[in-house]
């Protein structure tokens, strides 16, 4: 089961994912990337198996390509994040992808945004955001002690409390987890960093 | 010796022309004039009606002017009936763009989706172009406020004064001339309705000849406003007696 993180700060967004791929009790990879990104100032971290998971993240990140190199534009978070739930939603009553999303970017209207998706098209837009069983154990962490506009170092610090109390007490807890920000960077444009790589 | 390539819109002449294309600008040159400028504060159109009879009702269906999405507005010169078409597709690709991204769709990528539709006209299918020009006016967080120009080939042009129509000509020569880069929107109205009455066979100006719409942010809020025949009568009278269409 995978477990992804989502934290918002002041202009940037961390994401943490879990690097096991599985199929029930066989873990067949422990570094596998669930940090889809789209681009520099967007990302996925995405849930469920392998097949739907990657091929609809694909999806989209090529949509959202190819219209911002016709248009010439740069989408927005908000836009970005919308024509995914409608991607979800539209195939939901025909052949739905099961896969759970976090959407996560900076840009200059928003600041930083988060928006968690799941595979009947629901969307929400929020302060930090968990998908898979890490919920029950990590919601009350940042219920306790996160706090709006965080800097990087306590957003990190913040998810290394999150991980901390997946490894303690969650079952499934998997001893390897992917790190990535984006964040505002210094020339006022949206950067991407990865802290920890999935494979290393 | 052009007769024999007229017929196909989908056959080159031997000098490499679209003799169907040409043909629906021709009829395009005898619609009324419409004019559209660019201001810092926003953009104007104005257009000359030729449909003009007391026995019309005026309804407040416009025949020049109209609202594409809350941000996006177009003149039309040409054919009325293929203008509807046009711009109901329009309209319906405004929407589905904001269907999918839930914010207002950029308006040159409007123009680009409709421009593509016209282009397939000149292309494939066998049927006629349409014989319409638009001036679209929009404002988008990407370029704020804009104006384009496209007709019956398909192609487009961004513009900061342009227009179509019979006296498309003309016009366009008192723009080069009369057109800065700092005019106020006031005094573009003022200039789009001096341009209107050289261009316009009949001499007075009135509501009943004239429509126009503008696009401006008013306390930071979009506002798309066509006139009515009151407002345009009001409009007239101000220009007048500031004497800003000599």
């Amino acid at each position: 089961m995978d477990s992804l993180i989502g934290i918002t700060g002041k202009d940037f967004v961390i994401f943490v994912a879990d690097t096991a791929q599985a199929r029930s009790i066989l873990k067949m990879k422990g570094d596998e990337d669930k940090i889809m990104v789209v681009d520099d100032s967007k990302m996925f971290a995405m849930a469920g198996d392998t097949g739907d998971r990657t091929t609809f993240c694909e999806y989209v990140k090529r949509n959202l390509k190819l219209y911002e190199i016709r248009s010439g534009l740069t989408l927005s978070t908000h836009a970005a994040a919308h024509w995914t739930r409608r991607a979800l939603a539209d195939a939901l009553r025909q052949g739905p992808y099961e896969t759970n999303l976090l959407f996560g970017g900076w840009d200059s209207e928003a600041g930083a945004s988060l928006y968690y998706l799941d595979y009947l098209g629901s969307m929400h837009k929020m302060p930090f955001a968990i998908q898979g069983y890490a919920s029950n154990f990590v919601l009350s962490i940042f219920d306790r002690y996160y706090k709006e506009d965080l800097t990087i170092p306590e957003g990190l610090d913040l998810a290394k409390l999150c991980i901390a109390e997946l490894n303690k007490r969650f079952l499934l807890a998997q001893p390897n987890w992917a790190i990535k920000v984006i964040k505002k960077g210094d020339d006022g444009k949206a950067s991407l960093e990865v802290i920890v790589p999935a494979k290393q | 010796m052009a007769r024999r390539y007229d017929s196909r819109t989908t056959i080159f002449s031997p000098e490499g022309r679209l003799f169907q294309v040409e043909y629906a600008m021709e009829a395009i040159s005898h619609a009324g004039t419409a004019v559209g400028i660019l201001t810092k504060d926003g953009v104007v159109l104005a257009a000359e009606k030729k449909v003009t009879s007391q026995l019309l009702e005026s309804t407040g269906i416009a025949e020049k002017m109209y609202k594409i999405d809350e941000h996006v507005v177009c003149a039309v010169a040409g054919i009325t009936a293929d203008a509807n078409i046009l711009i109901n597709y329009a309209r319906t690709a405004a929407q589905q763009f904001t269907y999918q991204f839930q914010e207002p769709t950029p308006v040159e990528g409007l123009i680009q989706t409709l421009c593509d539709l016209k282009q397939g006209y000149t292309q494939f299918g066998g049927l006629r172009p349409f014989g319409v020009s638009f001036l679209c006016a929009g404002w988008d967080k990407y370029h704020g406020f804009q104006l384009y120009k496209s007709d019956p080939s398909g192609n487009y042009g961004g513009w900061k004064a342009t227009s179509i129509g019979a006296g498309h000509q003309a016009a366009s020569s008192i723009l080069k001339s009369d057109y800065k880069e700092e005019i106020t929107l006031d005094e573009a109205l003022a200039l789009a309705t001096k341009i209107l009455s050289k261009t316009m066979d009949s001499t007075q100006l009135g509501p009943e000849k004239l429509e126009f719409a503008t696009l401006t942010k008013v306390d930071g809020k979009l506002v798309l406003r066509t006139f009515s025949p009151d407002e345009i009568t009001k409009l007239l009278e101000t220009i007048k007696s500031t004497g800003s269409d000599k």
